[in-house]
């Protein structure tokens, strides 16, 4: 594999692969459910992991204090910690019940601490929900949602663009003009405007499709538009015209010899637009037109953060956005790696 | 060229046609309209809302609704805003101004930043400004628009330098000429910072690619074999080429603009045209939807025609054929 030679790929698989695995196995990672409510501890701060007591001892085994709170002359929360009693990180501690991979029901999760003590590793939101386990959870919508949608995107985009480019004449005219129309409405609009042609609170399953089929409804034009270029000078060279005279089918042609030469693009080219499905669906959530609460996704976990006076009492809650970050660069560096090993004359 | 110009347009409208009866046609499919919402009011009466009913149509079949539509369409009469009592065009015409200042002076800011670093980084290739810029332009490229507003918003708003969000300051009426304009300017400064930054960093890449193919070319190993300094090699021979080909950019870029204006008017608190249509989709202001969605079509539109006209000024081989050169 080429790719492992390049610093920058590898250091993308890495990423990729960290963030996928920790959204597969989200429920057993994260210490509590997403849902896990703890009102008394709204907005609690990320909890410190401690080695040394008071008493100046070490602990092999990190473990952390509880928390307590008092008000502030404003009527705000001041948390601060319990010293009088350590808790210990547990390995395997029950907790939340779930069902692992949907396959059989445990409660153990990875790590824990006993009541009444909480590990809030990256803080909590408005209503005392472990943020770090809402983002492992999030990145199953968020994740996911990138790759679904790419591929119908592109499965449209090949077959439009290929049918377009090989049969030209009046069928390229016409596909060729659906294709400029959806070019002509800047996408954010087109996407406001088809979530308005649906309810606005309708079932977490069902607004997971809807985001999938409106990203990849705006998304297929462009790509065919390329894919077409490609197949238009793809379809003069020799050996279509000698599958067609051998009686191969048009079908057969476009699928098993022009659209295989056109997999390097569309390789990198998959990999490149994912980054766009994923900020697109956190856009939606972000506006509260994607996935609702208490179903996290990482675009609506920022939501919080639309109020900078909350920016600035609980800065956790931009960590979310640093995940959005990560992904993107990740999935960006793997399709310039990708670009530079098929098609090094496109080199930046 | 100026037949290709028509050429295009004369695609356009139709093509707008098609769009506003198919958004038109998803509007409605929608259940319930904004009357369904008014009839929660008790202080609004059945008769009140059926004589708005009865005065747009909204209870005849979509087709005729559209049509309807249409008509005052000729008239440059876009409907009434339910949500603001006032004919849409008025709504839309208070904002657009708002949305075109904020998207041309990213646009401005865009390629005024951009070409010197692409350029700079074509010239110190592999050296430490090239490689400080590239990972610049990495970093930014993958920075989501929102977040990028969170993050400059909390910035302003710790260092109190720049106001958060909104276009004015609420004691704007009383700055004099240039007070006003100034204060216009500090509010602009986050929304385009916002916009701009990622599509600085995807312009110089561009740039610098470019700019490093040309210096490839074996007519540049040519003036160099002549002895010609190397400022004018570059600077008047391959930045010459180089550049040409970003025109074609510049009309893909409208819609990435204009796309992420409208998020980062949402975030920024920025009255224009993006903010509007949230607004508007979320009170199902069915006309007012109809009436922003043909706007921006139409602000692409005439953008895009503008980098047509741009890129057969700068290439003669457009003129000719008329087609567009990738």
């Amino acid at each position: 594999m080429n790719i492992l030679k390049d610093k920058r790929g590898v250091f993308a698989i890495l990423i990729l692969g960290g963030l996928y695995f920790m959204a597969i196995f989200a429920d057993f990672i994260s210490p509590y459910h997403y849902a896990h409510e703890e009102r008394l501890f709204s907005y609690a701060p990320p909890t410190r992991l401690h080695f040394v007591d008071e008493d100046g001892n070490f602990h092999i085994v990190p473990f952390v204090y509880a928390y307590k709170w008092k008000l502030d002359e404003y009527k705000r929360r001041i948390y601060y910690e319990d010293k009088s009693q350590i808790y210990k990180l547990k390995l395997f501690a029950p907790g939340d019940e779930y069902k692992f991979l949907g396959l059989f029901k445990t409660d153990i999760h990875l790590f824990g601490v006993d009541e009444p003590a909480k590990i809030y590793l990256f803080g909590a939101d408005s209503r005392g929900r472990d943020l770090f386990t809402r983002i492992l959870y999030g990145a199953r919508i968020s994740l996911s949602i990138g790759i679904i949608a790419v591929l119908i995107t592109f499965t449209l985009g090949l077959l439009i663009g290929g049918i377009s480019g090989y049969f030209g004449g009046v069928v390229d005219t016409i596909l060729m003009r659906v294709v400029e129309m959806f070019m002509l409405i800047p996408g954010f609009y087109l996407l406001l405007a088809l979530r308005a042609s649906f309810p606005p609170e309708i079932g977490t399953v069902k607004i997971y499709f809807l985001i999938v089929v409106i990203l990849s409804f705006i998304g297929w034009a462009g790509l065919a538009r390329v894919i077409r270029g490609i197949v238009l000078s793809l379809k003069e060279k020799e050996y279509i015209l000698s599958a067609r005279a051998v009686g191969c089918s048009h079908l057969r042609i476009i699928l098993k010899h022009i659209l295989p030469n056109t997999a390097s693009y569309t390789l990198v080219a998959i990999t490149l637009s994912i980054p766009g499905y994923i900020l697109g669906e956190s856009a939606l959530s972000l506006l509260g037109l994607g996935i609702q609460d208490p179903v996290p996704s990482w675009g609506n976990l920022l939501t919080d953060a639309m109020s900078i006076v909350r920016i600035k009492f609980y800065p956790w809650i931009l960590i979310p956005g640093f995940f959005i970050f990560l992904t993107v660069m990740a999935f960006n560096m793997l399709g310039d790696t990708l670009r530079d090993i098929y098609d090094p004359k496109r080199r930046l | 060229m100026i037949s290709y110009i028509v050429k295009r347009f004369a695609i356009a409208i139709p093509l707008l046609f098609i769009i506003s009866f198919i958004t038109f046609l998803f509007i409605n499919l929608t259940p319930g309209n904004y009357f369904d919402r008014l009839r929660l009011n008790p202080q609004i009466s059945e008769e009140t809302i059926q004589k708005y009913v009865k005065l747009y149509q909204l209870d005849k079949p979509v087709v005729v609704q559209y049509f309807a539509w249409l008509r005052r369409l000729l008239h440059l009469d876009l409907g009434f805003s339910f949500t603001y009592n006032i004919p849409v065009t008025k709504v839309i015409s208070s904002r657009i101004f708002n949305t075109l200042l904020l998207t041309i002076s990213s646009f401005l800011f865009t390629w005024i930043v951009a070409i010197p670093l692409g350029i700079i980084a074509a010239v110190k290739v592999d050296r430490f400004w090239d490689k400080f810029i590239s990972c610049l332009c990495y970093c930014f490229l993958s920075l989501p628009t929102f977040f990028l507003a969170f993050l400059l918003l909390y910035f302003s708003f710790l260092t109190r330098i720049l106001p958060l969000g909104g276009m004015i300051s609420p004691d704007f009426e009383e700055f004099n000429f240039w007070g006003k304009i100034f204060d216009l300017f500090r509010h602009l400064i986050i929304p385009t910072l916002v916009i701009s930054l990622g599509a600085i960093a995807s312009l110089v890449r561009i740039t610098r690619g470019n700019l490093l193919e040309v210096l490839r070319v074996n007519y540049i190993l040519a003036l160099r074999a002549r002895g010609i300094s190397e400022k004018r090699v570059i600077y008047i021979h391959a930045l010459r080429s180089a550049i040409n080909p970003l025109i074609t950019i510049f009309g893909y870029q409208i819609s990435g603009l204009l796309s992420g204006a409208a998020l980062t008017e949402i975030i920024c608190n920025w009255p224009g045209l993006g903010s509007l249509m949230l607004q508007a989709v979320r009170s199902q202001d069915l006309y007012l939807v109809m009436g922003t969605m043909l706007i921006s079509s139409l602000m692409l539109i005439v953008g895009n025609l503008i980098a047509d006209i741009l890129l057969g000024i700068s290439d003669p081989r457009m003129r000719l054929s008329g087609e567009k050169i990738g």
